[in-house]
């Protein structure tokens, strides 16, 4: 009696075992599914693009025949957005994060400027391109230009920048404000020679990752206005412009199988340079960032 | 020659009285940037809502609500009804959520319950990687490698379709899902698993009796962001989805989406102050009110598996 007990009790704890272990593998596959995509995508993109992928590509103008065109115009124009992007979306940003971890009380304005920011994060990055198009482009008639699409890319990306900067700023151990209240330090000075030396790797590392975001970003400029064909080089920021992934876009879009290798072609360009981003960021992370 | 003590008491003070002005100015300039986004936001909700009051003085409020054909090109009779592209944005997002959650979940729990740390630092920044690929190369790789596979599974299916663009969009918010589920279950505590193990249950059994009751809200919570973010996705439709409004949910039709049209009128030549430049904006507050309810949704649970553990 006893012993017909524990043999059915044998088959129950195998079949939980097979459940476990068929679980563990298919749990494995999806994951692996992910990285299966993620190299079929380079592959092909690569694949794709490589014979359109020279010197000349990267020093030409667009072009309507396919094998002329080149994306010069597009890498201007995506560096002079950045050049407003940049220095807009990182003081806005660090200041909005040293105000809410540095001074701000926990009262209700407070928590509702968080509860703001973590609701602009998830708007979508089209609807950013209206307010861009009507406030930047129209209201304060900047035109479609460079100043406006960069000034649009800010916003886009101010959440991302505040709340990396806040993580950062966050991780500072409060043994170092004591020490330099000891000293004497107003606030002030606290942040300027303790915080911000202490936050700028932590800052970094967020703000290169939220600007990768902004050079792979095409909904907002193309609401904007950013044009495909584009045929000379930026010479101010009002000037009309064309970044790397509105003129990928606009190869996509046409008919021509030609014209979808010379897009690919494009579209390993902006990988390099994401992947180049990304590695910086990580590298900094990794070699800067201060244990406490 | 040294300065007498009155002289330096004097610097000091007159040094100090610089120090209290940075002090007192430098709080209220943090305070005006951290304000900034509030402005913003108030912009984009004015913006949109001034250019939609002017769409809805030309186009009944009813009609755009109610109507089931949207056809804004037909010169002498344009038709708004929104119900299209309400339809070929939830067709596109239930094909992604499709793709999505089961993957998503199932890497979410193996990485937070079978993999070694090991092989966590190896397949966390991969899954990165697939995040920060830009959407406009996901759109490329929709419309010149996903669609021509599928048509080899289904020949009847037409270049531009709902199908490839909606699993395409699956897999770009796989990361989403992965990541975000993962932290919810890293938050249940590490004792609530041993105990279950210490009485005999499998690794299987603490993830689906233990791990995802635990973390229930914050799965949840992470799902309705994941689905936010693909209603809200532009660029993958509008290269691969193409452009015909249509009501209904066949994944094997030419269908457009809330943001394809927005994109759409964009690039064409749509006069400023016409019904047709307004008609993005009222698409466009639809999208906001849309995404913005899925946020809320999703930040409330969020707080809720935060209150447990």
């Amino acid at each position: 009696m006893n012993e017909k007990r524990i043999v059915i009790d044998d088959k129950k704890i195998n079949r939980r075992r097979m459940y476990n272990k068929t679980g563990q593998v298919l749990f494995f596959l999806s994951t692996v599914f992910g990285m299966i995509v993620l190299a079929t995508l380079l592959v092909r993109i690569f694949t794709q693009g490589f014979d359109y992928l020279n010197w000349d590509f990267l020093t030409s103008y667009a072009s309507r025949r396919p094998e002329d065109a080149g994306i010069k115009a597009a890498i201007a124009g995506t560096v002079w957005v950045m050049g407003i992007t940049i220095p807009v979306s990182l003081v806005l940003g660090v200041g909005t994060a040293l105000y809410l971890e540095e001074y701000a009380a926990k009262n209700k304005f407070t928590h509702f400027i968080e509860l703001n920011l973590s609701n602009l994060a998830g708007v979508p990055s089209i609807v950013f391109g209206l307010l861009g198009l009507t406030v930047f482009v129209r209201t304060f008639a900047m035109g479609r230009s460079i100043l406006a699409g960069g000034l649009t890319m800010s916003l886009l990306i101010l959440p991302i920048i505040v709340v990396a900067s806040k993580e950062s700023i966050r991780s500072i151990p409060q043994e170092q404000y004591e020490a330099a209240y000891a000293m004497g330090a107003t606030k002030w000075q606290i942040i300027k020679t303790v915080v911000l030396p202490a936050a700028t790797p932590g800052i970094l590392t967020g703000a290169i990752l939220s600007l990768s975001r902004a050079v792979g970003e095409t909904a907002s400029l193309l609401m904007i206005g950013a044009m495909a064909f584009i045929a000379y080089l930026p010479d101010s920021i009002f000037s009309s412009f064309t970044v790397l992934p509105i003129q990928i876009f606009n190869w996509a879009g046409r008919p021509q199988a030609a014209f979808q290798s010379v897009a690919a072609a494009g579209s390993i360009v902006l990988l390099v340079i994401l992947i180049a981003m990304n590695s910086v960021a990580i590298i900094i992370r990794n070699k800067y960032t201060k244990r406490y | 020659m040294q300065p007498s003590i009155r002289d330096l008491i004097k610097k000091n003070k007159s040094k100090s009285s610089s120090v209290n002005i940075t002090e007192r100015v430098m709080p209220i300039i943090l305070l005006l940037m951290a304000s900034f986004s509030i402005l913003v936001t108030i912009a984009i909700v004015f913006t949109l809502l001034r250019e939609t009051i002017m769409f809805f003085t030309v186009v009944p409020i009813w009609d755009f609500l109610t109507g089931t054909e949207w056809f804004p090109f037909f010169g002498n009779d344009p038709s708004y009804g929104i119900w299209p592209l309400v339809s070929g944005t939830f067709t596109i997002a239930a094909i992604a959520m499709i793709v999505a959650v089961p993957l998503g979940l199932s890497s979410a729990i193996y990485l937070s319950e079978y993999a070694s740390e090991k092989k966590r630092k190896i397949i966390k920044p991969i899954l990165e990687v697939l995040a920060g690929v830009p959407t406009v190369v996901y759109g490329l790789f929709a419309l010149t490698f996903v669609t021509p596979l599928l048509q080899v599974f289904i020949p009847s299916l037409p270049i531009f379709n709902a199908l490839s663009p909606g699993i395409v969009v699956g897999i770009m918010i796989i990361p989403q899902v992965t990541s975000l589920s993962q932290e919810a279950m890293n938050a249940v505590p590490q004792a609530m698993r041993d105990g279950a193990l210490a009485l005999g249950a499998t690794r299987l059994e603490v993830a689906l009796k233990i791990v995802i009751p635990g973390s229930f809200s914050g799965i949840v919570s992470s799902l309705v962001l994941a689905l936010s973010r693909a209603i809200g996705e532009t660029m993958i439709v509008a290269t691969a989805a193409g452009s015909t409004p249509r009501l209904g949910f066949n994944p094997t039709e030419s269908i457009q989406t809330m943001t394809a049209y927005i994109v759409q009128v964009s690039m064409g030549d749509a006069t400023f102050g016409s019904t047709i430049y307004y008609s993005i904006y009222a698409v466009g507050m639809m999208l906001f009110l849309f995404t913005l309810l899925m946020n809320i949704i999703a930040s409330y649970f969020a707080r809720k598996y935060r209150e447990v553990y």
